[in-house]
Order: structure tokens, then C-alpha cells, then sequence
């Protein structure tokens, strides 16, 4: 599968000859865990098993909430206090689940800022970048969904909020928010889809991981030093990498049972401390909180959206160079999906033929900012959109787009990188002391 | 580069999952030591049986506990009566019963009465609905730190009436140093020695006060001690895998790092 040269299974005794003729599952599955990877993989590429992990028992506990809750406006909010009272176990399933959503989006956003820093998202993974940003839509509208079941007071408020913005796209507007609660406002055919919707679309996002695993497996992993695997012969190939099992298997799960010890503290001593307390009263829609505020992972994206306000000179251009079909409101539903579409065209906007950060001097400091940008953007997504508040995340916001944009194109152009290490054997080596004997070559060894 | 990153991010989660509060600032909260705070905190047992007589004979006049199970009075991890006690305390409220087309008395298997006031809201989940879960400030420090939270916002509802009322379209309010808004409908439900315990412990208004603060969180959340414990296993479990998955790495990475003193013979 993998373009690497390496090993590859061979059936030995009868029974694996027979099935291997017939379905040859062991040799995929052989491949795949056998994969080449490349040595020098630093803790960063750990959060795709964390990730897996994530997908994994979000299905699990789900599908066991599932059996115990009900999905109807005037029992759902009661269920979700039978599972917490009454199901055996079923607090913590329900707090694992909670939480579990918390931990898949730090996971998932340490993994996308990974690969922007090393620009794992250039030639040839261009691929595996697109299905991740897909995956990552999919899940925020998975948890998104899943939010609105308990049905407490954030969870029906948010399903308002949210739907509306597809009320603000011109003309089809109206109707499609229609279509899509299953009637005028958010209600009882609202929650019977979204939780229908809520139980599917994981098996989708399990799909496509797999063609996300594909992907890169095809085009072997990319590494710290972002230069690539040499192919010429499997002796060669052999230096650069070690198979991902054992070597990446073991390392990784060290990572995952840190940081599953941290989640499990956080579970078991304070599993509502990233929750809104507003959800345990059930929905009332005839009393709007005082403010509506997403689940933290939803924050960056949520300041985008209010940031554009009708006071903004460039909203204010586009809505008279549109001739009003582009108010103020739609610019911000347009700005918030803007700011993924950006980042999901991220490796046709720029232009370095450097994929790694570290051996481009400037790039690391945007990128840097962009990091402290994207922190701020959430905090300022769960302050009041008033004063000071608008001011910052208007410029947070512009700085977002900058960097896609105007940045990552520029900086290809005007920035001189440093010299990168001809092998990553060479870069591996360097880290490490030379392995007398067996696999042979120093770190002086010249490249070829 | 990537290890200030992700510190950084772990504190920005922190400061968010606070700042989602920031909003929502009540008005002064005061600490309450309670016996369940922390990794390690328990329900007092006692507590919550003083807790259930106030919320009985005072509470329970206006507000309903409407998720509760009366049979979880008598479940460890929480006032543990004894299932007779518990059997007499349901008794003395009354239920329909759409099979019989009649009311009758409730059983250990059903739940608490509904609010008898159709403006007081029910309490079952009080202890968690409330805000002031996140202060100071929105950053959520104290309540990692202090462990203040919705029981101490109770508390401190109870004892921050000042005295003070008004009417305003021919409703009565109470000035509250504790409330949102500084004004709350409720009248002062509590006065020192409102409620004689049978053991004798204080009755104070403080004392009636942290009792049935402390028994409205067990009202929210009657498995937390199930919870803490469940968290504490695995931590532990999860800590020792870890140290095992780190010497095993070590060990296989040995030969490929060149490390003479760790390779395996």
C-alpha cells in the first residue's frame, strides 16, 4: 500500500494460504500496522491515537446513552436524569460522554495546529488535509446535535441561535431553516433528527478516517523535519523509519494513558466544570438566557461570526457592492465558514516549498501569533459582544483570515529558509546518539 | 516549540471553560467549607439527614424535588435511611395513580413531589443549574481552587437577605447580596432555630443554611461519591499503565537510539 519499500506478509502455513487467496485481510491489516513511519516523530504526532481513541468511545458510550434516553421534548431532559440516577453506571457513562467531546476537540485542534506547523497539509497529502477538515465539520456538527439532547436551556437556545444562521443566507434562507428543524421553530421533529442525525453521522466520520489513514498511508506519514522518506531501496528506506509497530504503538498509548489519566480526573472530580451550568434547567421557550454561549470548542468560530457587524466598513462595502444581498448578518455566517475554508485551502496558499516550520525563520513567529490568535478568538467568543470585546474580536478575526491569505502566500516568496537536513536519519541522529552496530551508519554520513 | 503550545492551550481551554461564565456573574458568592469538596470530599451523612428536615418542613412548602427517587434516601452515598424510615417519610405525600383513577400514598418508588408553587422552581438540579459556578471573574479559579460553587451560591441566597423590600407591579421583593438581579422574589425562608434537630446540633440560620445546601447538592448529584471514587481508580490504574507503557518505550526505542546501557541482550 505504502509507497515506502518495505516487507511485506507472506502467507506461510496452509490456512493462511487459503485465506489469503480467497481475502487477503491479513496482509491489509499486516500492512497497516507495519507500516514504515518515519524515527524521528516527536510528541506532536501522538493525537491521531488520542483521536481514535476519542471516535472510539464516543460510539461506545453513545450507543449505550442511546438505549436509555429518550428522544421527545417533554422526556428528554427527565431521561437524561434517569441515566444519571437510576441507570447503573450510567452517571459516569454520561459524564465519559460529556467530557469526551471536550477532549476530542483539544485533541483535534493540538492535531490540525501540528500540521500547520509542519505543513503536513502540502504536496502530496493535499488529500489527507481535505478529508481531515471534513471530518472535523462533521464533528462540530455531531456535537453540535448532541448538545441540543439533554434539551436544557443551552441546548434548545443554541439550536435557536444556530439554525438561524442558515435563515440568514438570501432568498432560500427562510425555507431552509424550515426544512431543516421539520417545522417553524426549534421542536419536537427538531430533536427527533438531531438525534437521528447525532447517531449516524460518527459512523460517517469513521469512514472517512479511515480514508484519512489511507490517504497518508500512501503517502507515508510527514515528520518534524517535513523532508521526505528516502524510496530508492528498502536498505535506505530502512534508515529513515521503524515499523509502526512496535516502536510508534507502544509510544503512542504512553501518551494516551497520560492523558486519558488527566481526563479521568477531570471526569470523576469535576466532570461540569467545562459544561454550562444553564443546561441542567430544562428548555424553556418562552425564557432566553441572558447569554448564549457554546460549548468552548465552538468559541473561536462563534467570535468570527459576531465580529462582523454592521459597523464594519468592508461588511458595510460588500453589502452595498451586493446590493444589499449580503447584510451584515449573512457576512458573519459567511466569515464564520469562511474561516474553515481558508484553513482547508491551506495547501494551495502557500507557496514555500518548505513544508516544516522549523526551518522557515519567519513563518514561526505568524504562526505563532496565529496560535495566540485562535486563544483569543475563544475567549473573546464567551465574553459579551459589546466594548472593548468587539474591537478585539474583530482584529483577532481579520488576523485569522490574514494569515491564509495574505501570509502564507507572501511569506513563500519573500522568506529565505534554512538549510534542512538532507536525511531524516541525519536529523535523527542528531537528536540521538548513533546506534553502534546493527544499523550501521553515523550521523556524518553524507546524503546521497 | 510545540511543548509552550500545548500548555498554552491547556490553559486557554481552562480560561475558556471559565470565561464561558464571565457572562453570567452573580452576585457575591461567599466559600463554604463543605465536607464533599476536593478528589477525596464526602457526603456527611448526617448533614444531608439535618438537610432533608429543613428542605421538609420549610422547601418543600413551595419547591418540588421532582427527579429525585424517594428510594435514593436510603442508598449509600447519600442520607442512608433505613428503607422503613424512608417507606413513613413517602407515605406522607400523596400521588395519582392513573391505574387506581385515584390518589394514594407515595412509595420509596416514586419520586418527590412536583413544586406545590407554580413560580418556585423545582430543585432537583439546583445545586448545578446555578450560576456563580465559575468565579471570579469568569476564569473558573475558584471553583478549581476553593471548590465554590452552586451549594455555596445556595448558602448564599439563604443568608443574603438584608431586610430591605419592595413591590413592584403587586409582587413583593427581598434585596439579596447573593441573587443576580439584587432582588428576589422569595421571601427569607429561614431564621435562626426555624427548625429544631433532633440530636440537638446547632440551628442557627448558617447551620439550617450549609444543611440544606449540602443536601441540594446530593439532590443534583446523588452518585458523586460513586464518581469520585470510579475517577480515583482510574487515575491510579491509569497512572501505573503509564509508567509500565514508559519503561517498555524506553526499552524498545533503545536499539533504534543507540542507548548501550538499556538495550535489551
Amino acid at each position: 500500500m505504502a509507497g515506502i519499500p518495505h516487507d511485506h506478509y507472506e502467507p506461510r502455513t496452509a490456512g493462511e494460504k487459503w485465506l489469503a487467496r480467497r481475502l487477503p485481510i491479513v496482509g491489509l491489516l499486516y500492512d497497516t500496522l507495519m507500516i514504515p513511519t518515519p524515527k524521528n516523530l516527536n510528541w506532536m504526532w501522538i493525537w491521531g491515537i488520542v483521536l481514535t481513541f476519542c471516535l472510539a468511545l464516543q460510539i461506545v458510550t453513545g450507543i449505550v446513552l442511546a438505549m436509555h434516553y429518550t428522544p421527545q421534548v417533554n422526556m428528554a431532559f427527565a431521561s437524561i436524569e434517569h441515566i444519571m440516577r437510576n441507570v447503573n453506571g450510567g452517571h459516569m457513562i454520561r459524564y465519559l460522554h460529556m467530557n469526551g467531546a471536550s477532549l476530542f476537540f483539544f485533541a483535534v485542534y493540538l492535531h490540525i495546529f501540528r500540521g500547520l506547523y509542519y505543513g503536513s497539509y502540502k504536496s502530496p497529502r493535499e488529500v489527507t488535509w481535505i478529508i481531515g477538515m471534513l471530518i472535523y465539520v462533521l464533528m462540530m456538527a455531531t456535537a453540535f446535535m448532541g448538545y441540543v439532547l439533554p434539551w436544557g436551556q443551552m441546548s434548545f437556545w443554541g439550536a435557536t441561535v444556530i439554525t438561524g444562521l442558515f435563515g440568514a443566507i438570501p432568498g432560500i434562507g427562510d425555507a431552509l431553516q424550515t426544512w431543516l428543524l421539520g417545522g417553524p421553530a426549534v421542536d419536537n421533529a427538531t430533536l427527533n433528527r438531531f438525534f437521528s442525525l447525532h447517531y449516524l453521522l460518527p459512523f460517517v466520520i469513521a469512514g472517512l478516517v479511515m480514508v484519512h489513514i489511507w490517504a497518508f498511508h500512501t503517502t507515508g506519514n510527514n515528520n518534524p523535519t517535513g523532508v521526505e522518506v528516502r524510496r530508492a531501496s528498502k536498505q535506505e528506506a530502512e534508515r529513515d523509519t521503524v515499523p509502526f509497530w512496535p516502536y510508534f504503538v507502544i509510544k503512542d498509548l504512553f501518551a494516551l494513558a497520560v492523558i486519558l489519566a488527566v481526563f479521568f480526573a477531570i471526569v470523576g472530580f469535576m466532570p461540569n466544570y467545562l459544561g454550562h451550568p444553564d443546561n441542567y434547567i430544562p428548555a424553556n421557550p418562552l425564557v432566553t438566557p441572558a447569554h448564549i454561549v457554546p460549548e468552548w470548542y465552538f468559541l473561536p468560530f462563534y467570535a468570527i461570526l459576531r465580529a462582523f457587524t454592521g459597523d464594519v466598513w468592508v461588511v458595510q462595502l460588500v453589502q452595498f457592492l451586493s446590493f444589499g444581498i449580503i447584510d451584515a448578518k449573512f457576512f458573519g455566517v459567511l466569515a464564520m465558514f469562511g474561516a474553515i475554508v481558508v484553513m482547508a485551502l491551506a495547501p494551495w496558499l502557500d507557496t514555500s516549498s518548505v513544508r516544516s516550520g522549523r526551518y522557515r525563520p519567519m513563518f514561526k513567529w505568524w504562526f505563532a501569533l496565529l496560535v495566540v490568535d485562535f486563544i483569543v478568538l475563544m475567549w473573546v467568543g464567551a465574553m459579551p459582544a459589546e466594548g472593548i470585546y468587539t474591537w478585539i474580536s474583530l482584529i483577532a478575526s481579520t488576523y485569522w483570515f490574514a494569515y491564509f491569505l495574505v501570509i502564507l502566500p507572501l511569506l513563500g516568496v519573500i522568506e529565505k529558509p534554512l538549510p534542512q537536513p538532507a536525511t531524516i536519519e541525519e536529523d535523527f541522529n542528531a537528536h540521538h546518539a548513533a546506534p553502534a552496530g546493527r544499523s550501521g551508519s553515523p550521523a556524518a554520513q553524507p546524503a546521497e | 516549540m510545540f511543548r509552550t503550545l500545548t500548555a498554552g492551550a491547556a490553559l486557554a481551554l481552562m480560561l475558556a471553560g471559565g470565561g464561558a461564565f464571565a457572562a453570567t456573574e452573580a452576585g457575591q458568592t461567599q466559600d463554604v467549607a463543605f465536607s464533599f469538596e476536593g478528589p477525596f470530599g464526602r457526603y456527611d451523612r448526617l448533614q444531608l439527614q439535618r438537610g432533608l428536615q429543613v428542605y421538609t418542613e420549610v422547601c418543600s412548602g413551595c419547591h418540588g424535588l421532582e427527579h429525585v427517587p424517594l428510594r435514593s434516601l436510603s442508598e449509600p452515598g447519600g442520607p442512608a435511611l433505613p428503607e422503613d424510615q424512608v417507606r413513613a417519610y413517602a407515605e406522607q405525600f400523596d400521588i395519582f395513580d392513573p391505574a387506581l383513577d385515584d390518589t394514594r400514598p407515595r412509595t420509596p418508588n416514586d419520586h418527590f413531589p412536583q413544586s406545590m408553587l407554580e413560580n418556585a422552581p423545582d430543585l432537583s438540579l439546583m445545586a448545578k443549574a446555578r450560576a456563580g459556578f465559575h468565579g471570579p471573574y469568569g476564569t473558573g479559579l475558584s471553583q478549581l481552587f476553593n471548590g465554590i460553587g452552586g451549594p455555596e451560591h445556595l448558602y448564599s441566597i439563604l443568608v443574603g437577605y438584608t431586610g430591605e423590600e419592595k413591590e413592584e407591579a403587586g409582587t413583593v421583593f427581598y434585596e439579596n447580596t447573593a441573587f443576580s438581579t439584587g432582588w428576589i422574589a422569595m421571601p427569607p425562608p429561614l431564621a435562626d432555630g426555624l427548625v429544631e434537630y433532633a440530636d440537638g446540633h446547632a440551628n442557627d440560620m448558617h447551620s439550617l443554611a450549609e444543611d440544606v445546601s449540602a443536601f441540594l447538592m446530593w439532590a443534583a448529584e446523588p452518585q458523586m461519591m460513586a464518581r469520585k471514587q470510579a475517577g480515583l481508580t482510574a487515575v491510579v490504574f491509569l497512572s501505573v499503565l503509564a509508567v509500565l507503557l514508559y519503561l517498555t518505550n524506553k526499552r524498545i526505542w533503545a536499539n533504534v537510539k543507540g542507548d548501550k546501557t538499556r538495550r535489551p541482550a
